[in-house]
């Protein structure tokens, strides 16, 4: 007798991936799509795609979703849950969408308390455009527009949008995990579900979960050694853990 | 301006806190309540006080082709900066109010002008209600011209007036009709 | 209730869900007021950080099915050019007020028709359009409202009432009444959670060969509809004029003025006023041109609409402008005697 050990939750579409090979992207949409069968959310999810690698998140997720311009999902999450309350407003952002050009739609949205949910995807650097830095790319990572690395005195330092938002009062929970290894990914589900749990509620304010995650590709790694590169290098500058609620 | 039939154009100026636009908003409905055509055109600004506030409104029996008055009929101004700038605005044979407690000057204007010195703040200030001098202006005005009435003007004060002032409305009725004694008793302003 | 006001009420009454905007003059007195009636109508108000947040958001509600707004002045809505692009993109409905100021850069805040072309021709980028609307009076500012609501939820697209300083500011009287919308079509395609239903999905992102080149057909075909039946445009005394003068919004009820002063002098004038500004009425401008008469066409700017209405003539008769930019009003006799000068009569 065959026993089944593992099953696609529903709402993740049975679909190729475009991803590359170990890529975080994929392991977070399967995280979000058994958060939302379990707590049995999907007839009124409406999730929101940002502009970069994850723009076709809505190819994986079998809910309602939108795709909007970079940086905007705060914004348009905003308009999205003001008109229905009822509905569980979910963006998904990387790290260029959230940290750069839509820093300011975060910062507002954060600071109004729009009561959404947010993941944020940190992986260091422009996936979707070439490999590219980002606000969230380490000092001395080589990018494509770092040749030489990121120096503090040319780029700046490494931007943490966590702590920055834990500051507002708007933000009722912020917590930064990680997809470096299976406890990881564990926790990480904890915490999105979280999210989702304190929207369901009627929590008064927004929730992020920042999820640190590799890019093998653009870090120039193999998928093993990117794993490694997150937990010993990334979490140096992103500490884990929960930073308010 | 329209083609045929009764148009007047009247610009009324002075400094923020005068209540001008107030003073405008009245008369645009005043006119509005006689069943004329009207419209109100206020200036807007960065200055919130403290600063020139003017208003224009054009009442006509025809249709208004333009809210923003060039040259007009009529002049109210309550303060000296407002005489400097529009008097030579005004068309010939026009009508000049001039509020005489702050201006203290004789206005460099056509000899077709009709001058009209009102010491509105004065007859305000006996009135008990300084601040009301703009209706004391607009009462004499309408005096003057005489299309409408500074007692049809107090029958359409509630209408513009913010409902936490209404208090202040039998004084500014008053100062309405002040007004429009002054100008119909003194031949002389 | 200055113009501003007027249309806020207006859209309330057409039913409008959501107002999102951020402070500009001359339009200030948008968002004070609906920040003050909507809530009381228990619909939705949100002073946005930007106008880039505030076309997002009007994007986020749109995408759910609800009718929403926005409203800025020129500076803003250029920051809005990007939501617009993306809102015609994904085929959402929006309706938004520009109430139009000098320009370029900062500019000043005085009235001006200086944003026909960044309306008309779209705006943002891509290949798409947006139906404009241009209101000569504070009435039919208000009987826009209804109208562009209906049109965007009709269409799946963005309308933009193009009004100005002065129309905004202005006082005139109004009658606001709740009028019989037009019969529209069901929003199957809003995300409101798929209970019951396929995924909806709401997109601009068109990434396989040929699938862009689909939708920006489709979007054509939609846009030929709207040109086919939705061009308003108002003429007077045009069979007989020996000139006709070409305006719309404030500068077209100046040009009214001039155009009846012509008239009392024996001037055969006549006038058109497009009130569509895109789809834009070149049909009856056309038809106007094909006796020979003289185009004058009047602009609070340096001429900008004159080139539709040149392509519209298409060289059958002269087309000459008339303008003041950077916040200048033309006046009754400043238009009357460009009539007179045309027409060869001597100025009085």
């Amino acid at each position: 007798m065959m026993k089944t050990v593992f099953k696609r939750t529903p709402t993740l579409k049975d679909c190729p991936t475009h991803y590359c090979p170990g890529c975080g992207h994929g392991i977070a949409h399967r995280l979000i799509a058994e958060i939302i069968d379990e707590l049995d959310i999907r007839d009124r999810t409406i999730g929101i795609a940002p502009v970069g690698c994850a723009v076709l998140a809505y190819d994986y997720l079998d809910v309602d979703m939108v795709e909007v311009a970079h940086g905007r999902p705060p914004a348009v999450a905003t308009g999205m849950k003001r008109t229905n309350p009822d509905k569980i407003i979910f963006s998904y952002q990387g790290d260029g969408d959230l940290a750069s050009i839509g820093a300011a739609e975060i910062l507002h949205a954060g600071h109004r308390g729009e009561q959404i949910t947010v993941v944020f995807i940190n992986n260091a650097v422009y996936g979707m455009t070439g490999g590219q830095m980002a606000p969230t790319t380490m000092l001395d990572q080589v990018t494509a527009t770092t040749p030489k690395g990121r120096s503090a005195a040319e780029q700046g330092y490494p931007l943490q949008v966590s702590e920055l938002l834990a500051t507002l009062p708007g933000t009722i929970y912020i917590e930064r995990c990680a997809l470096s290894s299976v406890a990881q990914i564990r926790k990480t589900k904890k915490a999105i579900k979280h999210a989702f749990d304190l929207q369901l509620e009627g929590a008064d304010g927004m929730s992020m979960v920042e999820v640190l995650s590799p890019c093998p590709t653009y870090w120039r790694m193999s998928p093993t050694k990117a794993m490694e590169w997150l937990e010993n290098n990334m979490t140096k500058v992103f500490p884990l853990g929960r930073l308010k609620g | 301006m329209t083609v045929n039939g009764f148009c007047e154009e009247i610009v009324i100026a002075g400094f923020g806190g005068q209540g001008i636009m107030l003073t405008g908003k009245l008369l645009a409905q005043t006119a509005m309540k006689a069943g004329k055509e009207v419209t109100y055109m206020p200036s807007y600004g960065a200055e919130v006080r403290g600063g020139t506030a003017n208003c224009m409104v054009v009442i006509a029996e025809n249709e208004i082709a333009c809210p923003v008055v060039g040259r007009p009929d009529s002049l109210i101004v309550m303060n000296k900066a407002s005489l400097n700038k529009f008097a030579s605005r005004l068309k010939k044979g026009g009508l000049l109010i001039m509020n005489s407690s702050l201006i203290d000057v004789d206005p460099e204007v056509d000899d077709s002008i009709e001058l009209v010195s009102v010491p509105a703040d004065e007859l305000a200030v006996e009135l008990g209600s300084p601040r009301s001098a703009n209706m004391v202006a607009l009462g004499a005005y309408l005096q003057k011209r005489g299309y409408l009435t500074p007692n049809a003007a107090a029958r359409a004060l509630p209408d513009v007036l913010a409902r936490r002032y209404h208090k202040t409305l039998p004084v500014n009725i008053k100062a309405l009709q002040k007004g429009g004694e002054y100008t119909g008793n003194n031949r002389n302003y | 209730m200055c113009g501003n006001e007027a249309l806020a009420e207006s859209a309330i009454i057409a039913g409008c869900d959501a107002y999102f905007g951020y402070p500009i003059t001359p339009q200030n007195e948008v968002p004070a007021y609906m920040s003050r009636r909507m809530p009381e109508e228990g619909r939705v108000f949100v002073q946005s950080e930007s106008e880039l947040a505030a076309i997002n958001m009007v994007f986020g509600a749109s995408a759910t099915g609800k009718r929403a707004m926005t409203s800025s002045s020129s500076p803003g809505i250029s920051l809005m050019q990007e939501g617009i692009s993306y809102l015609s993109g994904a085929e959402l409905p929006a309706v938004v007020v520009n109430v139009m100021r000098g320009g370029p850069g900062l500019g000043n805040i005085a009235p001006s028709q200086a944003d026909y072309f960044q309306a008309t021709r779209g705006g943002g980028h891509g290949d798409y359009r947006t139906i404009v609307l241009g209101p000569s009076s504070v009435q039919e500012l208000v009987d826009c409202m209804p109208l562009a609501f209906d049109l965007a939820d009709q269409y799946r697209m963005t309308v933009m009432v193009l009004a100005d300083g002065i129309l905004g500011q202005m006082m005139e009287p109004v009658v606001l009444e709740k009028k019989k919308g037009r019969e529209l079509p069901p929003k199957d395609w809003a995300l409101t959670g798929a209970a019951g239903r396929k995924q909806n999905i709401v997109r601009s992102l068109w990434l396989p060969e040929g699938a862009l080149e689909e939708l920006n057909n489709k979007l054509l075909d939609k846009y030929k509809q709207v040109e086919k039946n939705e061009v308003l445009c108002e003429e007077y005394e045009v069979d007989d004029a020996d000139i006709v003068v070409v305006a719309y919004g404030v500068a077209a009820r100046i040009v009214r003025g001039a155009v009846s002063r012509a008239r009392e002098e024996g001037i055969k004038a006549g006038w058109i006023r497009p009130i569509t500004l895109w789809p834009f009425p070149t049909g009856q401008i056309s038809r106007a041109a094909d006796e020979f008469r003289i185009f004058l066409v009047v602009e609070m700017s340096n001429g900008q609409m004159v080139e539709d209405v040149r392509l519209a003539v298409t060289g059958k008769a002269p087309v000459l402008f008339y303008g003041r930019p950077g916040g200048g009003v033309p006046t009754v006799d400043e238009i009357l005697d460009q009539i007179r000068q045309l027409t060869l009569r001597p100025k009085t």
